[in-house]
């Protein structure tokens, strides 16, 4: 691709910003309040270091729910279940890892990999449904979800609940020690902060291995022919039946790993207050990165960033919720801008290659 | 040819044999409330909003253009019902919610006709958008109001008012109360007659005038859509957009009507679950039903009086669980006949991996049956939502979908 087409695609994100920031600067000053100061406390909010570490343990699980999303989206399937299927995974897991105690590293293994097998069970159902019973699958995460968390509140009181405990809402036993991911506070010198989530370091290797997966194996390769032209793909010999149940239950393979970070690094256990709508939240991050490991990850920083630093808005009377609409905002102008962006490409792509046919 | 004798008996089977097992479930003494007038009643109002969001995503699907969005725009008509509703009157909240949700379609209309982008890429991200708008102006608009809080409106102002049939249901002329022939019959509990008469009871008893508003949408649309040259300008554009382009069709104006009608009409569902039903606005007190009017008009084929019964289904699923959690109990049996049927129907079929399934899970719920007294309260939650799945899973056989469907039109490109 050109220099000034490489540059063009890059702009759509910054143009999408930037109307998305005054679209909300022009409610702010419906609703009488003043936007240049309020963007500016939110900024000086956002970058104190304290707020730097809430934002990266926040991205985490932003990120990689952004990428069990992308998983799908490669392929034209819409994952909308993540959120039921995340919720699914940590209530197991955190239910398991709390019956015992291995050393650390083999118990979190064992934690995450009994999350990710259960989060992908539970996609899988809509991977099944789709192919034998020809059901969309947006339908049906969505009925999944709602079903996953009826389950959850049924066995969160009935089934996981922490015995004898005093405590008077249903929560899980917490894990033992061993079960704990240590922080990485010491590691970068950060003493007197709270804790940064070990999980980290899981996120990166999951960029890296989502990386791969998509680009440099076969599975990649099929996932992104049959999303990019699916008749050519049946035509090679793929499978849509088959790459179909593969991709959703990967996706949700990589949903198990969405509540990890906050269970494994901060709650110890599954209790009401457990973190939910990271998987929607993943599936904005995932259109604003384009499906990319490197955009989701800004992506993922850049949504962190706005919900931490909408923090303290409303000591400044300023409504916080102001926040949700920049982010949705964002969310719908940026889709709308890449469509236009790619469009353009496109056509300047025809317009290269046919005056190369005519020298 | 027997062959096809039997599988056209068995494809009935899976409607015929749900409804006959009710039926005779509901004879008996602790499962009676399953086919009383109260739940046919409940199970209309719980309809309603599924219908109204079942016929808004048929209006755009039949332009071509998918509607996933039927929920944010739904949830934008609860926020602007309410609002509308506790700042002008009832029947101005329901116009203001249509309004409202007419709005966030005419957005997912510029999106998906004007700029081409993914249609369920759009409906995804109008969905996001909504609950955050929602929420943001939930926010600003009743900050300093008392029973206000930042997930739920105060309570509407005025009454949307309700009708009850003299002579037939017993309701009143000139203040006096009339006979309720229906009513009579309920009584008697003669099997089938008594049922049905409850059923007709439902349609005629403490109907809200909404509703009969809201009923009144599926002729008008049999007749719009079918019948007239601007419905068949919009049902030619989903089918052949190109086509229709050389006939003279504005293809782009035709896609724009139909998607900003749904998203009316969805704004309309959520309405009218405000002012028909909490009379207040609840964060998320849409729960996915906007998912489940796409659901019913797969189930209904694409049919306005095939999405009246796809929602009414689902209704009355949803109203076992509000009005009686014990008749959901009794639905435990029914589905363990029903998987049992069904294992002989695929024993039959020589297919018997499922067959077997099919036997396993019956056992399972009989035993289940017999081991409980009522079905946990989670449980009950989520049994329209697995309805949904369960009735996709044997009725999709032969939908037919708009040709084009989920294709971007651009003018002057072959598609």
């Amino acid at each position: 691709m050109k220099l000034s087409l490489r540059i063009a695609s890059f702009s759509a994100p910054i143009i999408a910003l930037a109307i998305s920031f005054g679209l909300s600067s022009l409610i702010l000053l419906f609703i009488g309040k003043d936007p240049i100061e309020t963007f500016q406390i939110m900024f000086e909010y956002g970058i104190k270091g304290k707020s730097i570490v809430s934002i990266i343990n926040r991205s985490i699980p932003l990120y990689i729910s952004a990428i069990a999303v992308a998983v799908g989206f490669k392929m034209g399937l819409f994952n909308i279940g993540v959120e039921g299927q995340y919720l699914v995974g940590s209530i197991v897991a955190a239910f398991i890892g709390s019956q015992f105690s291995i050393i650390t590293p083999l118990h979190i293994l064992f934690i995450i990999l009994i999350a990710v097998a259960c989060s992908a069970m539970w996609a899988a159902i809509a991977g099944y449904l789709k192919v034998k019973k020809g059901i969309h699958e947006v339908i049906s995460t969505i009925m999944l979800n709602y079903i996953g968390t009826g389950l959850i509140s049924y066995s969160l009181t009935n089934v996981f609940d922490e015995k004898g405990s005093e405590y008077e809402l249903p929560r899980t036993p917490e894990l033992p020690d061993t079960g704990q991911m240590p922080a990485l506070n010491n590691l970068f010198g950060l003493e007197d902060l709270q804790d940064l989530h070990g999980f980290l370091f899981v996120a990166i290797i999951v960029g890296i291995f989502y990386y791969w997966l998509v680009w440099k194996t076969t599975l990649g390769f099929d996932l992104r022919i049959t999303g990019s032209n699916p008749i050519a793909a049946k035509f090679s010999g793929i499978n849509p039946n088959r790459l179909i149940v593969v991709a959703m239950v990967t996706s949700g393979g990589f949903a198990g790993l969405v509540g990890l970070g906050p269970l494994l690094g901060y709650f110890h256990r599954f209790t009401i207050d457990f973190p939910t709508g990271l998987g929607f939240a993943g599936i904005a991050v995932a259109l604003l990165g384009r499906n990319h490991p490197f955009g989701m990850g800004v992506g993922a920083l850049l949504f962190a960033f706005l919900e931490r630093s909408s923090q303290i808005l409303d000591l400044n009377d300023v409504p916080k919720e102001i926040e949700r609409m920049l982010q949705a905002f964002i969310l719908l102008i940026v889709v709308v801008f890449y469509e236009v962006i790619r469009r353009f490409i496109v056509k300047q792509q025809i317009k290269d290659a046919s005056k190369k046919v005519e020298t | 040819m027997t062959q096809n004798i039997f599988r056209s008996i068995f494809r009935r089977y899976i409607v015929i044999t749900p409804i006959l097992l009710v039926l005779i479930v509901a004879q008996m003494e602790e499962y009676s409330q399953l086919t009383t007038s109260g739940t046919f009643g409940a199970a209309i109002r719980l309809a309603i909003p599924i219908m109204l969001a079942g016929l808004g995503g048929l209006y755009s699907e039949k332009t071509g253009v998918v509607n996933i969005g039927l929920e944010g725009m739904m949830i934008m008509g609860t926020w602007f019902g309410a609002w509308g509703g506790f700042t002008f009157g009832a029947w101005q909240g329901v116009f203001i919610g249509m309004l409202g949700g007419a709005l966030f379609g005419l957005i997912h209309a510029i999106a998906t006709v004007s700029f081409q982008v993914d249609h369920i890429v759009s409906g995804v991200a109008i969905n996001i958008l909504a609950a955050g708008v929602a929420r943001f102006l939930n926010v600003i608009a009743f900050e300093d109001i008392a029973f206000a809080s930042s997930t739920a409106s105060p309570r509407i102002t005025g009454d949307i008012g309700k009708l009850t049939v003299p002579y037939l249901a017993g309701g009143n002329i000139n203040g006096e109360e009339t006979s309720n022939f229906f009513g009579y019959i309920e009584d008697l509990n003669i099997f089938l007659v008594s049922d049905f008469a409850g059923l007709v009871l439902g349609f005629l008893s403490n109907i809200s005038h909404l509703t009969i508003f809201a009923l009144a949408i599926v002729p008008l649309s049999v007749l719009v859509l079918w019948n007239t040259p601007i419905g068949l300008q919009m049902r030619s554009v989903g089918e052949y957009p190109t086509g229709s382009e050389s006939l003279g069709v504005n293809v782009y104006l035709m896609k724009y009507i139909g998607v900003t009608i749904s998203g009316a009409l969805s704004g309309l569902a959520g309405a009218y679950l405000v002012i028909a039903g909490t009379g207040i606005y609840l964060e998320g007190q849409t729960g996915g039903r906007g998912f489940i009017g796409l659901a019913s008009m797969l189930f209904g084929n694409y049919k306005p009086f095939g999405i009246l019964m796809g929602s009414g289904l689902f209704g009355f699923a949803d109203a076992l669980q509000l009005r009686s959690p014990k008749a959901v109990h009794g639905l435990l049996v029914i589905i363990a006949i029903f998987l049992f049927v069904l294992a002989l129907k695929t024993l039959f079929e020589k297919k018997y991996i499922p067959s077997l399934i099919s036997l396993v899970l019956s056992s399972g719920f009989l035993i289940w049956f017999l081991n409980s007294e009522s079905i946990p309260n989670q449980f009950v939650y989520f049994t329209p939502h697995i309805t949904t799945l369960i009735v996709l899973s044997f009725s999709n056989q032969r939908i037919k979908l708009p040709e084009k469907i989920g294709v971007p039109y651009k003018k002057g490109e072959l598609s």
